[in-house]
């Protein structure tokens, strides 16, 4: 959910959007954000699955030191996303285990 | 390679207040930050800080940040922003670090991490600021999405303006749990409780007084047992634990949430300074593993200082303040001194001293002073 | 959620009173005067330089309560919106015959409008009266910090802390 009013930070600004594809389905992102941020604000939360467990992960910490954030992004797997900004166009996939095949 | 007289760390309060100092004393300074803003922790901290009139108390961060930042470009500082420092190499004082942009990046520019590259910066001294790190905790289900950092939520909401849930659970009431709280309200979220582990608030009652009058239960002596849910958190189980610790048995109940932000503490951010080979010593006032510094906030590597969160967990006005004095200190050594830096020192010192008065802060005092009192044995001597 | 809360997260009645801040029974009769609700020795002293007339001191060291000289203070509410605790409130016994005013930071949004009837909170969070919003200041001098003066009976002026915000 996005924050478009704000007590102290005033009225969410104009900024260009983008669109970006998360596992097929089209996205609409702020030029500039964190992919983390643009698909948080669709309601995502789950960035990836673990390799033995299968367990689901999300943000946790939010600046790049976990890696719980994770997915698989233009092809490329584990990258940040917290911390890696949208670009229009771009395609992100939940990631399984390492994100090499055998999906 | 590029080559500087003073490499910064890190561009928080304490590392642009370092940097400013060397500028200000003719050192060519340059301040690496892996944030695509330059601030640190100021970027997100909406409410108006604590401290004097002189650490710019009653400001908010954000703007306490920005002026920093114009202040710090105006004294000649080169700040560079999504730069992460990844290795120093002792002997030589080497910064390698890794950026899209070697020039100096204003504020108002879009990041992008396409072009991303090696660099090596030749620094003849080096000031780590590094800040701090958020201590984690264990529960059943804590990987789940939807568990988070405080900071992490707080980040989200007021520099990206996406509330991460509805219903929230906050797990921490010390000052960060407590501030993260009421600007998780300001952004529209459902508090559902603050629990503290401990038998009383940690953080300023001011802080919990508001919160408490927008609504939200403080509960005291309450742990969280789990969190569960299908792939997500929908709900917690929270109980009262007794004077020792265990959980009073009968005492748990399900809250329904789809948010856990975890505010247990912060740790000194020491990587860097641990592969930088300072040593460090245990302290629980301070955070944890803290290096080792002297009055100088000179570390056991003769060339290297540190200043602010990673010297020590503690508040904006005191990173203000051992920036200053790690900045001063830096350029002395490099023969580059100003009259008035002894009385510059000493005021700063003294400053300091009052911030870390009173029953708050007073262990943070005695604690400086161990560590300090180490650091003059063990630091180089000038 | 129904749990009573095991340590109170706002101070009482009593610890106020015995605050330095806090004003006399009798300076509270007399018209517009600040409370201020912080009782605790933490490193902070924007109230201090908030006020024109030198009526709140913290002095040395910074982490002194502020101390209160009720006579000099004029009711202004400048201090109000600076202090980063929102711990200053303005109150006026004498507002109208049988009820009082009191005025309280409210960084929410909506804002409400005045001559609006809302409900009253108390320290807790939990509604007391209902109260009619008088003023909702918010120049540029505030910093983004809404000053909301709303009119309650007498008797609950110690008590109303804030409004219920819609939606809760
Ligand atoms: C919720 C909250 C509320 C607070 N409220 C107050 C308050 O009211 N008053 C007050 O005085 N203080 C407050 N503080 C504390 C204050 O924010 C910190 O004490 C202060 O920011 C510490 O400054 P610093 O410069 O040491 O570190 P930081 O501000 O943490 O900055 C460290 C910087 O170093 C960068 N960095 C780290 N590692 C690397 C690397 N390897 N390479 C490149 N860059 C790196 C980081 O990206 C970061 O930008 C609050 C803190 C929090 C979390
Ligand atoms: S209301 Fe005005 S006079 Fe009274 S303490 Fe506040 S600033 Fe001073
Ligand atoms: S400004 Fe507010 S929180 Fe700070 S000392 Fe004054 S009353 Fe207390
Ligand atoms: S959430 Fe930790 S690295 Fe992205």
């Amino acid at each position: 959910m996005r924050v478009v009013h704000h007590p102290i930070l005033g009225d969410l600004p104009k900024v260009r959007q983008v669109k970006i594809w998360v596992d097929g389905k089209e996205i609409t992102a702020h030029k500039g954000e964190p992919i983390a941020a643009a698909i948080a604000a669709a309601g995502i939360k789950i960035h990836r699955y673990t390799t033995k467990r299968e367990e689901p992960r999300g943000v946790f910490c939010g600046i790049g030191q976990c890696t719980d954030c994770v997915m698989i992004v233009n092809g490329v797997p584990n990258v940040r996303t917290c911390i890696t900004p949208v670009t229009e166009g771009i395609t992100v996939e939940t990631q399984h285990g390492a994100g090499r095949g055998g999906r | 390679m590029r080559e500087v007289d003073l490499a910064v760390v890190g561009a928080g309060p304490a590392g642009l207040t370092a940097a400013i100092e060397g500028a200000k004393r003719g050192c060519r300074t340059v301040v690496l930050d892996m944030n695509p803003r330059p601030g640190g922790q100021l970027i997100k901290q909406i409410h108006r800080f604590f401290g004097s009139r002189e650490h710019r108390a009653g400001t908010r961060g954000i703007e306490i940040a920005d002026s920093l930042f114009h202040e710090a470009a105006s004294a000649g500082v080169e700040v560079m922003v999504e730069a992460e420092v990844y290795a120093i190499h002792d002997s030589t004082l080497e910064v390698v670090a890794q950026t899209n942009e070697d020039s100096l990046v204003l504020l108002s520019e879009e990041a992008t991490t396409s072009r991303s590259r090696p660099l090596s910066i030749a620094a003849r001294r080096i000031i780590l600021a590094t800040g701090g790190a958020e201590n984690a905790l264990n529960f059943a289900g804590w990987t789940l999405p939807g568990v988070m950092g405080a900071g992490a939520a707080q980040t989200m909401i007021n520099l990206w303006r996406v509330l991460p849930g509805k219903k929230i659970l906050m797990v921490g009431a010390g000052n960060v749990g407590l501030i993260i709280s009421y600007q998780l309200i300001q952004a529209g979220g459902e508090m559902v409780a603050v629990i503290e582990a401990t038998s009383r608030i940690g953080g300023y009652g001011v802080h919990a007084a508001k919160i408490s009058r927008a609504g939200v239960p403080i509960l005291t002596s309450h742990t969280i047992i789990s969190a569960s849910g299908e792939s997500r958190v929908e709900r917690a189980v929270i109980a009262k634990v007794d004077a020792s610790w265990r959980i009073v048995s009968g005492s748990e109940q399900e809250l329904e949430v789809d948010t856990i932000c975890i505010a247990v503490g912060l740790h000194p951010n020491a990587r860097l300074a641990s592969l930088a080979e300072c040593e460090l010593c245990y302290s629980p006032s301070l955070g944890g593993w803290v290096p080792i510094h002297n009055s100088r906030m000179e570390t056991t590597i003769s060339g290297i200082y540190i200043a602010g969160d990673l010297s020590g967990v503690e508040e904006a006005s005191t990173a203000l303040e051992e920036g200053r004095l790690a900045g001063i200190c830096a350029a002395a050594s490099l023969g580059k001194e100003r009259a008035g830096d002894y009385d510059d020192i000493k005021a700063i010192e003294g400053r300091l001293l009052g911030l870390r008065s009173g029953p708050f802060c007073q262990h943070r005092q005695d604690a400086k002073q161990e560590l300090i009192g180490i650091g003059e044995a063990q630091c180089p001597k000038q | 959620m129904s749990q009573a809360i095991e340590s109170p997260s706002y101070p009482s009645q009593q610890e106020l009173r015995n605050a330095p801040g806090y004003p006399s029974q009798k300076r509270l009769e007399k018209g517009p005067v600040v409370v201020i609700e912080c009782i605790e020795e933490i490193p902070c002293n924007p109230c201090e330089q908030a006020c024109p007339q030198h009526a709140i001191t913290i002095g040395e060291p910074i982490t002194n309560c502020p101390h209160l000289d009720e006579d000099k203070c004029i009711g202004c509410e400048l201090c109000v919106s600076q202090c980063p605790g929102l711990a200053i409130f303005l109150i006026d016994l004498t507002h109208s015959q049988g009820s009082a005013s009191v005025a309280f930071p409210h960084e929410y949004l909506p804002l409400p409008g005045k001559g609006q009837t809302v409900r009253a909170v108390n320290r807790a969070g939990e509604p007391i009266c209902s109260a009619t919003v008088v003023r909702v200041q918010n120049p540029k001098t505030n910093g983004q910090t809404p000053v909301v003066t709303v009119a309650v009976p007498r008797k609950y002026a110690t008590e109303v802390r804030g409004i219920l915000r819609p939606g809760r």
